[in-house]
């Protein structure tokens, strides 16, 4: 049972047009290095070039904001589901 | 006035610099999801604005038209703007101020009562620019307001979309306009990201969603006056309320843009930022010292004006925040409803909550010594009173009727009034 991945529209055309990708790795950073690896150019939507996840990125485990866990290095295990989800602007 | 493309070129992504044609309606980087910002020709519009032509213009936020992202004429919010910048004196001394204190004084902007009007005469005229007949807002109270007023003059069809326990006023004031009032049954946020998926869906104009790279701009006439008023100076300190945390942005914009076209001498504003505690995810950050913004789930607070937990412009507030060397404070309510009092006994100004929170964040910052008591102070007091009535309910007990004789009111005066002895309409602090 791998990591669940939801990837939102505007990023969907890196996946072929796929709305949720199977993932895998230890943190959140390996997780999303092994995407960039199965889906070429996703990996500098979400980091920088510093390795940083973008900051209007937000990536939820499980529901919660990752930037509350451990960030980057958060843990993730096989049956864990991470959501990519573009922040919202306004008010 | 007349115009053209010439000041403002693109719109440009603020964290990763990509620019996008000013002719697409865009406010999200394609790229990284960050907010674009308005770009501007700095040059032309150097060569255009001098002190003598601002001042030669109407007394509205539209003398400083180079700097605001429309194309042609002002079709929306002609008379917005040029509020009084008053030098409160009783105010200052209450607050143990030394050197200056000044109201900047949005509770009396045209044509809603709120600096949101400024905002809105930019996001509307551009939508017209862009051919939408249709504008929207989510909004705690006063944007409504303003887009539903602006709406109506300019016959554009007018959606708001309000979290369902606003003051009454306040849904009130976005309702005789005849715009359709939305109450969405949660907070601010959800109300916020619900209209995000209705910009999508139904290509509406919202002033702070899609239109936003143009609505924020409109902030800086608040700073611009500040200036101009102060006599083309800046001030050593600016309090200013925080809901997403935009307007402080953009008054240091404003303030950097003045300098940059050598509108005023160089001088540096330290910046504060007031939320409520209730709802002060900001000022937490500030106070912490660092960038990350904790979210508040559920807001609790009156000042239902700035109960947004999940600010969208709260990491460039608290940044700029902390590089001017301001701080931030987040007054309880019993405080904000001291803070409005205050500023209406001294100065008769009667302020909204939001309001109420500037003055009581200010006070709390001269008291703790994170403000100069001995330094230019300007306090940004964004919206009129009468539109959160609500707060001040259980402050003030009426005298029971006297018969309307002299004899009558001879002992009303004797034994209450003269002495100063009753609490009743008297002032609630010492």
């Amino acid at each position: 049972m791998a990591i669940t991945v939801l990837i939102p529209t505007p990023l969907r055309n890196l996946t072929g047009e796929n709305d949720t990708v199977d993932g895998s790795g230890a943190t959140i950073a390996e997780l999303f290095a092994n995407l960039e690896q199965a889906h070429p150019g996703i990996g500098e939507r979400l980091c920088d070039e510093a390795g940083e996840i973008r900051r209007f990125v937000n990536v939820y485990l499980n529901q919660e904001d990752i930037r509350f866990i451990d960030g980057k290095d958060t843990a993730v295990n096989d049956g864990d589901e991470v959501s990519i989800v573009p922040a919202i602007a306004g008010g | 006035m007349g115009g053209s493309t010439k000041f403002f070129t693109a719109l440009r992504g603020r964290e990763s610099g990509r620019e996008y044609p000013i002719n697409e309606v865009r406010y999200v980087c394609e790229f990284d999801f960050g907010p674009l910002e308005v770009k501007y020709d700095y040059d032309a519009i150097k060569a255009a604005l001098s002190r003598e032509v601002i001042q030669s213009r109407a007394p509205n936020m539209w003398r400083y038209k180079e700097l605001l992202p429309i194309e042609g004429p002002v079709t929306v919010g002609k008379d917005v703007g040029f509020t009084p910048l008053i030098k409160a004196k009783r105010l200052a001394e209450r607050l143990g101020v030394t050197g200056e204190l000044w109201i900047k004084n949005d509770t009396v902007n045209y044509p809603t009562l709120s600096f949101k009007d400024r905002v809105v005469s930019v996001a509307l005229s551009r939508s017209i620019e862009l051919g939408y007949k249709t504008v929207a807002c989510a909004s705690t109270g006063n944007l409504a307001n303003s887009v539903a007023a602006n709406a109506a003059a300019a016959g554009l069809e007018c959606y708001v979309f309000i979290p369902h326990d606003l003051e009454p006023g306040k849904v009130l004031g976005s309702q005789v306009f005849g715009a359709h009032v939305v109450p969405i049954d949660g907070p601010y946020d959800k109300v916020n990201r619900l209209s995000s998926e209705i910009a999508d869906k139904y290509k509406w104009a919202f002033a702070n969603v899609n239109l936003r790279p143009y609505y924020s701009e409109g902030s800086k006439t608040m700073g611009f006056e500040i200036a101009e008023q102060l006599g083309w100076k800046l001030p050593d300190n600016v309090v200013v309320p925080m809901a997403s945390g935009s307007l402080l942005g953009k008054v240091e914009k404003a303030f950097k843009e003045l300098k940059l076209l050598g509108l005023v001498d160089d001088h540096h504003t330290k910046t504060y930022g007031a939320q409520a505690e209730g709802c002060g995810p900001i000022v937490e950050a500030v106070k912490k010292g660092t960038d990350l913004i904790r979210p508040v789930e559920t807001p609790n607070t009156i000042v239902k004006s700035l109960a947004i937990g999940n600010p969208a412009d709260g990491f460039y507030a608290s940044r700029g925040i902390q590089d001017s060397g301001g701080f931030a404070e987040n007054p309880t309510d019993p405080e904000t409803v001291e803070g409005i009092q205050m500023l209406a006994e001294c100065e008769g100004v009667f302020a909204e909550t939001a309001g109420g929170v500037t003055v009581a964040a200010a006070k709390r910052m001269f008291e703790s010594g994170k403000l100069d008591r001995s330094e230019c102070t300007v306090l940004c007091i964004t919206g009129n009173g009468l539109k959160t009535k609500e707060c001040l309910e259980g402050q003030y007990t009426s005298h029971t009727a006297i018969q309307p004789n002299l004899k009558a009111f001879d002992v009303l005066y004797d034994e209450v009034l003269g002495t100063s002895k009753g609490n009743v309409g008297e002032p609630a602090l010492t």
